[in-house]
């Protein structure tokens, strides 16, 4: 580990990205998250590593979708209007079995929104998206820090399955200033090109064709099984959750990324208020920690829940719990951060209600 | 016995998708007899179209890919930026680069990315059974324009290598016709200088082919080639339309 730098989200996962190995970034401007593709583009010519910036989002993706193919580490980023102008691309990666991550730092919506933190593109990203039964994985960072750890896991996972990795962010964290240790650089050194990339036969003893094309339906059924055996293998491997305060809770917030930090000071003020609260903060949001909410439905009063947007998490939720306790929402839309003191009143008056 | 005729080395022995008369046999023949002969099968990735020409990889025996609609330009730059010593071709059709993949083409061309672009046209969207194109000619008739391209409600042919020769980023543009002997002879040439500019280094290039397609325009392959020669080429004229400093 490295001493501690005082960094901007936005920067923290581009220095992250680049020191995990990242060798091109292909991205178009989109507020709120410019200051991560500018601190590519000063970065990367540093380090010998490709930035371009695309005609389009569209194109961005199609780029990606390029140097994933050569299983090179790629990286986009992107907020909101620009991620759902990359669903094609996602879905072409997903049935391509290539590897990239994507970052989206989520902003106010639909249509062109605002530029305010939220957490609407949840359904977006961990449904799917795109065209076709697929998923990617994609983790939720609640602070800066977390977010630079993250994103050497995103890379990781992202080769270890030949998928994409979406990073959920908002703008609210991209703009906090904290500080921020870095791991150990990724040697690229010895980068060599994976043995089913496209970049050239070379000395390979046969070509490579990399497609998410297959006419005949029985062949396609075929891919899409092999799919779904692999997001089988994700779910049983690569869930991962925080939970705190949770050993004795009798009430557990639910909530992830921005809200689920605020939720940490709204477990704090609620313990001062006697109210036994405690925190389920998923960090993959897909796969999704279900075994969690399952257990700890053994154990809590009710769980509540609480996001930047309608309640698109809420579902993942429910069907988790599966009715054994009532599963309560809050949220704020269209680009507003909840504070803790109108979540405690919420969970306050929840509480005063079930007493 | 001195051998006069083979398929190229770079050419598979898998039968073609291609309807009976269908020139893309003929581009493809090109594209594997010049890899052959200048060694770059083995560097080569193909970024393949959607279209008629979506199989393309079980055809061309190199390292490829299967773009989105009209995407190939926009991969092929992933794939060269990350790995400059590759040799990337992009193969696409009228519908797929000139319509839904106009601005990925535009902008590769004007960003000077280190590809070749084979740029096949044919007039209308084969695969999906013959609708207009943004190439189809006026007065043409196709599945959805069956009174015929009417410039008022349809606008006028594309013509690409056009656009693209008065900005700065190509370094190599033309338009060769597979109709004859003749112009396929042409046509090799032409492609052979624009894969030379990859080669060297020097930038973008892109040919455009004159094709036919017997199946949607309803004429016999022998019908189809006189079209091209009557009605296409003069709107759509053959020749080196930009050719940089340095290209050979």
């Amino acid at each position: 580990m490295s001493e501690k730098v005082l960094m901007k989200g936005a920067e923290a996962i581009a220095e992250s990205a680049i020191r995990a190995g990242c060798m091109a970034f292909f991205g178009y401007p989109i507020t709120p998250q410019n200051e991560t593709p500018e601190y590519f583009s000063r970065r990367m010519p540093q380090v010998g590593r490709v930035f371009l910036q695309a005609e389009s989002e569209v194109a961005a993706i199609n780029m990606v979708y390029g140097a994933a193919c050569t299983g090179t580490r790629v990286i986009t980023t992107s907020s909101s209007p620009g991620i759902s102008l990359m669903q094609e691309g996602f879905s072409y990666i997903a049935n391509s079995n290539v590897p990239c991550v994507v970052v989206n730092v989520m902003r106010g919506g639909p249509g062109l929104g605002d530029i305010a933190p939220a957490q609407a593109d949840y359904n977006q990203a961990t449904k799917g998206g795109g065209h076709g039964d697929y998923h990617s994985i994609v983790i939720a960072p609640h602070t800066v820090q977390e977010a630079a750890d993250l994103m050497f896991k995103a890379f990781g996972l992202a080769d270890k399955y030949r998928i994409m990795v979406v990073m959920l962010m908002d703008g609210l964290m991209g703009q906090m200033m904290e500080p921020v240790e870095f791991r150990e650089w990724v040697d690229v050194k010895n980068n060599k090109i994976p043995v089913w990339a496209t970049a050239g036969q070379g000395k390979r003893a046969r070509r490579n064709i990399i497609t998410s094309l297959e006419i005949l339906a029985e062949g396609l059924e075929k891919m899409d099984i092999a799919l779904q055996e692999k997001y089988t293998e994700i779910k049983s491997s690569e869930v991962c959750c925080e939970e705190y305060m949770m050993d004795d809770a009798e009430y557990a917030i639910t909530a992830f990324g921005t809200v689920a930090r605020i939720s940490k000071t709204v477990v704090d003020l609620a313990r001062e208020r006697g109210i036994k609260a405690g925190l389920i903060r998923p960090v993959t949001v897909w796969p999704f920690p279900e075994m969690v909410f399952k257990k700890r439905a053994e154990q809590v009063r009710f769980f509540f829940d609480v996001e930047m947007n309608e309640g698109q998490m809420l579902l993942d939720v429910r069907l988790s719990v599966n009715g054994k306790k009532p599963v309560y929402y809050y949220g704020r839309l269209g680009g507003i951060v909840p504070s803790a003191e109108e979540m405690l009143d919420e969970l306050e008056k929840l509480v005063g209600g079930k007493k | 016995m001195k051998t006069l005729y083979k398929v190229p080395g770079a050419v598979t022995d898998c039968p073609t998708t291609y309807c009976p008369g269908c020139p893309h046999g003929v581009a493809h023949r090109i594209i594997g007899e010049l890899l052959d002969e200048m060694q770059l099968t083995r560097k080569t990735v193909i970024v393949w179209p959607v279209g008629c020409s979506v199989f393309g990889y079980y055809f061309i025996d190199t390292d490829a890919v299967e773009a989105a609609h009209g995407r190939a330009c926009a991969m092929a730059t992933g794939i060269k930026r990350t790995h400059p010593e590759s040799f990337v071709i992009t193969y696409q059709g009228d519908g797929d680069l000139a319509s839904i993949g106009i601005a990925e083409t535009i902008h590769a061309a004007a960003r000077g990315e280190r590809i070749c672009v084979i740029y096949v046209n044919n007039g209308n969207y084969g695969m999906t059974g013959g609708q207009m194109a943004p190439t189809t000619l006026l007065g043409q008739v196709t599945t959805t324009s069956p009174y015929g391209r009417e410039a008022h409600a349809n606008g006028f042919p594309l013509k690409v290598p056009e656009m693209l020769a008065v900005i700065d980023g190509p370094v190599y543009i033309a338009r060769a016709s597979l109709d004859s002997p003749k112009h396929i002879i042409q046509a090799k040439k032409f492609i052979k200088k624009a894969f030379k500019v990859q080669v060297n280094d020097l930038g973008f290039s892109l040919v455009e082919l004159i094709s036919s397609c017997p199946t949607n325009w309803k004429m016999t392959p022998e019908e189809s080639l006189e079209r091209i020669r009557k009605q296409v080429l003069p709107v759509f004229p053959i020749g080196e339309l930009k050719v940089d400093e340095g290209v050979a």
